[in-house]
């Protein structure tokens, strides 16, 4: 009898429980894994589609579902770094074989360009203006340097050019400029 | 106990955490007058000179320019103009190094002194009739920035809406060397209160604090002197100590208020100003002077003549020392600033900016070379130095690890880059070359973030509106769909109508073909009569198939009477069988022979008729049980049904003997008159259209697998069938022995021919096809043949 007593109140119990976690999972649900929002924040957003998937977004999922972490040349190892941090997976080295360490942009050699606008339909982000017929021109600032117009390009003016450094973009060289103190 | 403000009032004085104590060697210049530099002949002008956006350029090369004329225009808030320091030409727009310590290639605009320094026009504004509005263009257009060092557009900061509790008007110039606003305080004390008059009117503050470092006495003397008539502007003095002039330390200094991290002044009521660029608001706004020239202290042991100079903005670097007598040693160091926090210039054809307060060309002695790095032995003097209170030891640390997180917990953005760390290090680490570093790289992943976030944004814009797009585009299409429907209603109509047109005519013709029912009525008969024929006939062999099937048993037992009806019944099955066949490959003609011929067979000899049927089945067998294994079980299980398949089996076995016949007898013949003497055969028998047919099906097959040896079996099993069957048929029909001797060249070359035809089709498809594949093919053939 307290055999059957003890299993009717763990069985109850464990009813009770059930009953109320499985309430918590509808009622309190995530909408959106969350895991996939901080690998894309981590992503470098240039939806140069060079992982295999069509932007950013598509490979952050990949990720969240297994696959590897090596795959965004334009990320470089520091992304690589993050991605394995957060997943606490190791961090592989790059899987394509040169580095993008150079960020680009795209450049149109305006002379040439016929306006054909297979560059702006290859756009990901909406980074070049122009015409039918029209020379276009892409907006630096706008530009991710992620090479996709290059290719559609039918009269190849489209070069990749290095973002030129800046006054506002350099980096300090330690070794040539000491810090002078007076005695 | 005093409030704040009263304790301000008293002269209270605070202090800050840290701060060094070095030599500050600015006698050498202070008590000197300023001296004006003379016209240089290229005057180099950045287009930015500030911290912010460059302005849009608004002259060309080879255009003449007046004295305080603009160069640029400011075309947004962050935007100040510059302007021509003097009358000339513009030579050129290149790009010249930066007064930056990266030395990087900026636009500037090359002036060429014409040496006549012809003012433009000047409108001083009267500044108790202007608006505040007024004041503030002005500012702005006269290309004033913060003359302290970082250059933060001064009329932002004098524009603040925010409420002001204290105007603070930094002359503390704590830096070691540089005299340059000592020596401005001392020139021109009353300008440069009449600037902050401005300011104030701006403003509004309650207070004006003005700190001095003690050991300025004239200029402290000065303005002192110029403020009396003030009430609420207090001079303060205060300790030497280095970085007293550092905006967050001198806030402290004087209001005991601590600036939180990433806040700026204004957050807590306070806005600083340099005196300098009290003095340029005071020359813009009373003189309408633009900002073209600042006073910068020219020093250091290589120069004869160490002093303050008015240079004109632009004026490269060279020309001030060559004014000051250099004296250039090896390895000569020349550096731009003080030297806590200025670079070190790689080109002495640096201009002058806006920010610029000192060049500085020590000899080695004076400003040693930094010996080399040590490690760091965490003895904790660089945390006292701190004026922050920021743990450099931490910040180096994580610094070389490029750990950005870790850096911006501990707050590596508070850090001013005063160099006192560094100064106190007993290892001589560079630290704050490492913090900048540091921040230069955060800068840098902040900045990727932000891109990466409006690429983000951008893409998925992107796609939101091709998607859109593509549902206008559907929608579209439906609507237009929902139009065409819509028109159609009408287009149904019309053709109901045609149809209900169509619908009467048919019935009208209907009704007139009722009047020749007659004629109808006969054909219906003869139909029905046909049918019941069949219907007998089909009773009849069934019946002789079951006697068949007993007589193949036992032959001999069979009776004269009853074989007489099979006979007659299986002469009849033939007959249909033939008529069916050559009924599924003739004309209306053969019909009409077939109608006819159950009564052909009747009129023959039932017997022979039997017997051909009885020695055809016979050897069909043997065929069938030869031919293949496939074909057996329909041979062996001969119900009555199979009779016809039997027939068939015959007259298959035949065709391939006649055609084997044919293709050796007569291979050269020409295709014309097989096509006739097709027509002729049909005409003439409908067996002989059947067998034709048949082989030429057979002869397909056969030449699909010509040379095979597989397809031995069949023409094995065919020869054994011809011969008998050929036997068995000659008595069957009495027309075929005449007809046979006539037609056969003419059958056999329409056989040929189609043969080869069909051979080189089947050839083509069937080259690799397998024994089994073979077989399975003749025996769906055979079957279709017997439907």
């Amino acid at each position: 009898m307290t055999l059957f007593n003890a299993l009717l109140a763990l069985g109850t119990l464990a009813l009770i429980f059930g009953a109320l976690l499985g309430y918590a999972a509808i009622r309190f649900k995530v909408e959106s894994d969350p895991l996939v929002e901080q690998i894309d924040d981590i992503l470098p957003q240039t939806q140069c589609g060079q992982c295999g998937y069509p932007g950013c977004r598509p490979y952050a999922e990949a990720i969240a579902n297994g696959d590897d972490i090596n795959k965004c040349p334009p990320g470089g190892e520091a992304t690589i770094k993050k991605l394995a941090e957060l997943l606490g997976v190791e961090a592989k080295p790059l899987n394509a074989a040169q580095e993008v360490a150079i960020k680009r942009v795209a450049f149109i050699r305006e002379d040439e360009c016929i306006g054909c606008t297979k560059c702006i339909q290859a756009c990901p982000v909406d980074a070049i203006v122009g015409a039918s017929k029209q020379m276009h021109t892409v907006i630096a600032d706008e530009c991710t340097g992620c090479d996709l117009c290059v290719e559609p390009c039918p009269v190849d003016c489209i070069d990749m050019i290095p973002v030129a450094d800046s006054v506002e973009r350099w980096k300090w060289d330690l070794q040539a400029i000491p810090v002078k103190m007076v005695e | 106990m005093p409030t704040l403000f009263q304790q301000i009032q008293a002269g209270t004085l605070w202090d800050f955490h840290g701060g060094i104590h070095p030599p500050v060697r600015k006698s050498q210049t202070s008590s000197k007058p300023v001296a004006q530099l003379p016209l240089p002949d290229r005057l180099y002008l950045p287009l930015r000179q500030h911290i912010g956006v460059a302005g849009r350029l608004i002259v060309a090369v080879g255009q003449r320019v007046l004295k305080g004329e603009a160069l640029t225009s400011a075309d947004n808030s962050m935007t100040v103009p510059v302007h021509a320091p003097t009358s000339g030409v513009i030579h050129s727009i290149s790009q010249h190094t930066s007064a930056h310590p990266s030395a990087l290639p900026e636009p500037v605009i090359v002036l060429v002194p014409d040496g006549k320094d012809e003012w433009r026009e000047r409108r001083p504004l009267n500044i108790a009739t202007s608006s505040r509005h007024q004041i503030l263009e002005r500012i702005q257009d006269s290309g004033i920035a913060g003359m302290g060092g970082a250059g933060f557009p001064t009329h932002l900061k004098a524009g603040m809406q925010q409420p002001v509790d204290y105007l603070i008007i930094n002359a503390v110039e704590c830096e070691p060397y540089i005299s340059a606003d000592d020596a401005l305080m001392q020139e021109a004390p009353t300008t440069i209160v009449k600037g902050i008059d401005i300011l104030c009117q701006l403003l509004n503050p309650k207070a004006v604090l003005i700190g001095i470092e003690a050991d300025k006495p004239i200029a402290i003397a000065a303005l002192k002197a110029a403020c009396s008539q003030r009430e609420h502007y207090y001079v303060r003095e205060v300790p030497v100590k280095y970085p007293s002039g550092g905006e967050k330390q001198l806030i402290q200094l004087l209001t005991n208020k601590e600036v939180p991290a990433g806040r700026r002044p204004a957050d807590i009521g306070i806005v600083m100003q340099n005196v300098g660029t009290a003095f340029a608001i005071a020359q813009a706004v009373l003189d309408d002077q633009p900002l073209i020239s600042r006073i910068v202290t020219v020093t250091g042991e290589t120069l004869r003549q160490p002093q303050n100079v008015l240079a004109l903005l632009g004026t490269p670097v060279s020309a001030l020392l060559d004014f000051c007598g250099f004296q250039s040693e090896a390895q000569q160091k020349v550096i731009m600033g003080g030297p806590m926090m200025g670079f070190t210039l790689p080109d002495l054809a640096v201009p002058i900016v806006k920010t610029t307060n000192c060049i500085l060309a020590p000899t080695r002695d004076e400003l040693p070379d930094n010996g080399p790095e040590l490690d760091c032995i965490r003895c904790g003097q660089c945390a006292d130095a701190c004026p922050a209170t920021l743990l450099p030891q931490q910040l180096l640390w994580y610094s070389k690890a490029r750990d950005p997180v870790k850096l911006q917990e501990y707050n590596l953005f508070d850090c001013i880059e005063c160099g006192a760390c560094a100064y106190v290090c007993p290892s001589e680490i560079p630290l704050v070359q490492y913090y900048r570093v540091a921040k230069a790289e955060i800068r840098e992943q902040q900045r990727e973030a932000l891109k990466a976030e409006q690429a983000k944004a951008r893409f998925e814009a992107r796609n939101a509106r091709l998607e859109q797009e593509k549902q206008q585009r559907l929608a579209r299409n439906q609507q237009l769909a929902a139009a065409r429907q819509q028109a159609q209603p009408n287009e149904n109509q019309a053709v109901a109508e045609a149809l209900a047109r169509v619908k009467a005519q048919q019935a009208e013709k209907a009704a007139l073909q009722a009047t020749d029912s007659a004629k109808d009525h006969q054909q219906i008969l003869a139909e029905r009569e046909l049918k019941k024929q069949q219907a007998r006939e089909y009773q009849a062999q069934k019946q002789a198939a079951a006697a068949a099937s007993v007589a193949d048993r036992t032959p001999a037992s069979t009776s004269d009477s009853s074989l007489d009806n099979k006979a007659a019944a299986v002469a009849a099955a033939i007959a249909r069988a033939k008529a069916r066949q050559a009924d599924a490959d003739s004309s209306p003609t053969v019909e009409q022979t077939s109608a006819a011929e159950p009564t052909t067979p009747e009129a023959a000899d039932p017997r022979q008729a039997a017997v051909a049927a009885a020695l055809a089945r016979a050897k069909a067998r043997q065929a069938g049980q030869t031919n293949s294994t496939m074909a057996e079980p329909s041979a062996i299980a001969a119900e009555p049904e199979q009779q016809d398949p039997r027939q068939a089996a015959i007259a298959a076995a035949l065709a391939r003997a006649k055609a084997k016949q044919s293709v050796t007898a007569t291979v050269e013949t020409t295709v014309t008159e097989p096509v006739a003497a097709d027509a002729v055969a049909m005409q003439e028998d409908p067996r002989k259209a059947a067998i034709a047919a048949a082989l030429a099906r057979a002869k397909a097959k056969q030449s699909a697998t010509p040379a095979q040896e597989t397809a031995i079996v069949k023409p094995a099993a065919a020869d054994i069938a011809v011969t008998t069957a050929q036997q068995s048929l000659a008595p069957d029909t009495g027309i075929q022995p005449d007809t046979a001797g006539n037609d056969d060249p003419r059958k056999a070359a329409v056989a040929a021919a189609l043969a080869r035809a069909k051979a080189r089709k089947a050839q083509q498809s069937t080259e690799h096809q397998t024994t089994e594949q073979q077989l399975s093919e003749q025996r769906d053939s055979e079957e279709s043949k017997t439907e």
